[in-house]
């Protein structure tokens, strides 16, 4: 029997799994949450009912019809939530449910593995009551709360957007909402938008949802700190508008995030090849248009392979089940799997003008950092030891850097810093960012606990 | 085509040190490495720096790497984490003890002091640890350092006093007698050198095999694991007879334990760790070190190293080629002998001769047969899982 996992039930993994089961397949689907959703549409906890409309706005149809389309496949999946997948190799995987371990083995593997906010240090990012876009959602979506009263939402991206009207809608009043995207960045990407259809007039319509409510939406904004208040957290943010006149901004609160990250350990212990996409400014591994990876029954899907966004994620989700169909012998497969392909090409376009026209990255930012601004927040490292490490001992590339500041070392394994740390050391090195490399990945791709393997582990 | 006294093979540490040896002397060194100095076994190594349980013939150049050590800040800027915080080996059965006793004894003659502890005593100093033990043996001068810290070091103090280092260049093939050698580098230059350095790690039997001298050389995966940290209590390296596991920690708390081996692909380019093997070496930690269950493991790693048959490196003269000497097959134990095997090279290549005794690393120790069924096995699977190959 072919034994098939997914890890990963978001938008591309429910797909994915939708498909097998339609082919009579049962897959076993792995999830670190509780249930799945993934970060996008994840669901609040059973007792706990929410109005999708509140938690979703524009994607409430989407989020509900994934949630149906999951609830109906359970009977015909082994679904393993709350349970991290650690390490990965080529046919198996290890598995941690609380502290109970188990290896699951796999002749077809489908990483759906998502994606997580790019974080640029600022000074004061590290204060209580700073939090990622991604986190502030989680508060709203998952535990019916808000990060504060008075957020403000600062960074770039169509996230930032979605979470500040997502926050509004439930009645939370942002604060401000700053886009580090310059002024005239989506006036003069319009037509490129424009070809995002229906993508497009979401974005818009969060937008002019946000000016209805009052919310006062600036651009070119750079963040310069965020100032503590008499009981430590963050009571205030400080910034340059496009003129560079000196705004303070009050608040109890701030979600950050310029894009997201791949999530892309797994794929690298399962030996995966990686290229660099300058696009999104991030290697990624190597997929082909319909989904395989470049090892033998590894598939790739969702924006743990390139983001994309989650309408995007669905159809590559399914576009990967029908490639491993194709692959298992069944016909008809490998024809859906291109016609899904050429749709995702062009949400592709859509996404390609997102990332460097509407909503460039501001690497500027990262590369501006103070010398004393600490980057890596589990270990403490500021830019200047990196920029020292770059300049003085000989770090040429990132996994170098990481062995002598320890820059990645801690429980995060540089997903917080990682996107900063890179611009910052190829600015020091005065290198593009492709030739100082990727942190490799290291299992346990989250922390273990020791006691986790004082029995063995179940198969 | 560039030319110089002395051409070294391998940026590892056993490379680098010899290096800033030769520069320290006068002579003109080119050092190549295929990836960064210290990539493979110099860097991914437990850390330990320790005289204590090694074979006897060892113990003079550990005795010397041991004070090379204890002077490390002054020769290459950085302390590189160095703490003679003491290694305790500790004794699982009787007959584990019976062992230590012998060993420290023997060891005594060569200038080694080691203090025998029996249970109680050993519990009443180190409460920390776990049942079952039926003694140990402590070695104050013993300690750790980090091994990502170290090699650089020596690469930059090398090229800080005039080597030519060149990393991200392989050497692509090697000829030479005794009147001098030539490598042909992957960057399209030739490299013309009076004498030669073999210090290649797990890959240098392949160059010594090009001088018809092949030996039977292994390569093996040591399966690393480190913890996020905790509030500093261990101040001692720990072993164990057998050397299954090891565990140490930093000054910062994180704890850093291996045991057993991983697995090295066939073209020997790559290693990682296994997951069966880390649990294994944590069930091992959490028996010697009860409280490490309250841990979280952050972290594995695995690399290449050298391994011999007889567990001891080759150090010495080629015996084919005059002007071409061997640094390798360290065995997973090669880290604190690495700095005097650099100064020993030093004199071997500039002296013809070495004080420090290393008469049992020659390269032609191996019977014939040994050599051709090593050959006839290698690549062909993972390293060896040998509790004799591995730091005890």
């Amino acid at each position: 029997m072919t034994e098939i996992a997914i890890v990963g039930t978001g938008p591309a993994g429910v797909r994915a799994a939708e498909i097998l089961v339609q082919a009579g397949l049962r897959p076993t689907v792995v999830d670190e949450g509780p249930d799945s959703g993934g970060q996008v549409y994840r669901r609040p906890p059973e007792p706990l009912r929410l109005e999708p409309r509140s938690l979703h706005g524009y994607d409430a149809g989407r989020a509900v019809a994934l949630h149906e389309t999951f609830d109906s496949l359970r009977p015909h999946i082994d679904h393993l939530p709350a349970t991290l997948v650690w390490s990965a190799s080529s046919g198996e995987l290890e598995l941690l449910t609380g502290s109970r371990r188990r290896r699951l083995r796999w002749d077809r593997l489908i990483l759906a593995t998502g994606a997580m906010d790019r974080i640029i240090p600022f000074e004061g990012w590290t204060l209580p009551g700073v939090y990622t876009l991604g986190g502030a959602q989680v508060a709203l979506k998952h535990q019916a709360c808000t990060v504060g009263s008075r957020p403000i939402f600062l960074g770039t991206g169509p996230l930032l957007y979605l979470v500040a009207w997502q926050y509004a809608a439930a009645g939370v009043q942002p604060a401000a909402v700053l886009d580090t995207a310059p002024p005239a960045a989506r006036r003069r990407s319009l037509l490129g938008l424009m070809r995002g259809g229906r993508n497009f007039a979401k974005g818009v319509r969060l937008v002019v949802g946000l000016r209805a409510r009052g919310v006062a939406l600036a651009t070119g904004v750079r963040p310069l700190a965020a100032i503590g208040g008499p009981d430590g957290t963050v009571r205030e943010l400080v910034w340059r508008d496009p003129r560079g006149a000196l705004r303070r901004t009050g608040c109890d609160a701030v979600a950050v995030g310029f894009g997201l990250s791949s999530e892309t350990r797994l794929a690298d212990l399962c030996g995966l090849p990686f290229a660099f996409h300058a696009g999104q400014r991030q290697w990624l591994p190597i997929c082909d248009e319909q989904g395989r990876s470049a090892a033998p029954g590894v598939y790739l899907a969702g924006d743990g392979a390139g983001i994309d966004g989650a309408a995007a994620a669905e159809l590559s989700g399914a576009r990967a089940a029908h490639a491993l169909l194709h692959d298992l012998g069944h016909a008809g497969s490998g024809k859906t799997a291109s016609a899904l392909g050429h749709r995702l090409s062009s949400l592709a376009r859509f996404r390609e003008v997102l990332d460097s026209k509407a909503f460039p990255f501001p690497a500027a930012l990262a590369t501006a950092a103070a010398d004393e601004l600490v980057i890596c927040r589990c270990e403490g490292v500021t830019a200047g030891v990196l920029r020292d490490a770059a300049q003085r001992l000989g770090a040429s590339e990132i996994n170098r850097a990481k062995a002598f500041t320890r820059i990645g070392m801690g429980p995060c394994q540089g997903r917080v810093c990682g996107p900063a740390a890179a611009e910052i050391l190829a600015a020091a090195l005065g290198v593009p960012l492709e030739a100082i490399g990727r942190l490799r990945g290291q299992a346990p791709v989250k922390p273990v606990p020791l006691a986790a393997f004082l029995e063995e582990a179940g198969l | 085509m560039t030319g110089c006294d002395v051409a070294i093979i391998g940026g590892g540490l056993v490379g680098c040190s010899a290096a800033l040896h030769l520069r320290r002397r006068g002579a003109s060194v080119a050092l190549v490495e295929r990836r960064r100095c210290g990539s493979q076994a110099s860097g991914v190594n437990y850390g330990g720096v320790r005289q204590q349980g090694r074979d006897l013939a060892e113990v003079p150049l550990a005795r010397r790497s041991r004070r090379i050590w204890g002077e490390i800040e002054d020769l290459v800027d950085t302390g590189c984490g160095f703490e003679a915080s003491g290694h305790l080996k500790l004794a699982r059965s009787a007959d584990d003890m019976a062992g230590l006793e012998a060993y420290a004894g023997a060891a005594r003659e060569a200038g080694l002091t080691l203090e025998l502890l029996d249970p109680a005593r050993l519990h009443e100093r180190y409460p920390w640890l776990g049942g079952g033990l039926a003694g140990g043996s402590f070695c104050a001068e013993d300690g750790h350092a980090n091994p990502r810290l170290a090699t650089p070091a020596f690469a930059r103090a090398a090229a800080a006093a005039g080597a030519q280092i060149l990393e991200g260049v392989e050497v692509l093939d090697a000829v030479g007698d005794d009147r001098g050698f030539e490598l042909h580098l992957s960057d399209g230059t030739a490299l013309r050198s009076a004498r030669m350095i073999n210090a290649a790690g797990a890959w240098a039997a392949e160059v010594s095999a090009r001088f018809g001298e092949p030996v039977p050389e292994d390569a093996m995966a040591p399966n690393m694991c480190v913890t996020a940290p905790l509030s500093y209590f261990l101040e001692p390296s720990l072993g164990v007879c057998g050397g299954d596991i090891y565990v140490r920690q930093t000054r910062r708390g994180n704890v850093v334990f291996g045991g057993g081996t991983g697995i090295v692909d066939r073209g020997k380019v790559r290693a990682r760790p296994l997951a069966e093997v880390t649990a294994q070496a944590a069930r091992r930690a959490v028996a010697l070190v009860p409280r490490l269950a309250s841990a979280q493991l952050i972290r594995s790693w695995s690399g290449i190293e050298g391994v011999m048959p007889d567990g001891l490196p080759v150090i010495g003269p080629s015996a084919t080629t005059p002007g071409l000497f061997h640094g390798f097959g360290f065995s997973g134990h090669g880290f604190q002998l690495a700095p005097a095997v650099g100064a020993v090279l030093c004199e071997l290549v500039l002296d013809g001769d070495t004080p420090t005794p290393i008469a049992s690393f020659r390269i032609d120790r191996f019977g014939e047969s040994e050599t051709k069924r090593s050959l006839a096995g290698a690549n062909n699977g993972p390293g060896r899982n040998s509790e004799e190959g591995v730091q005890a």
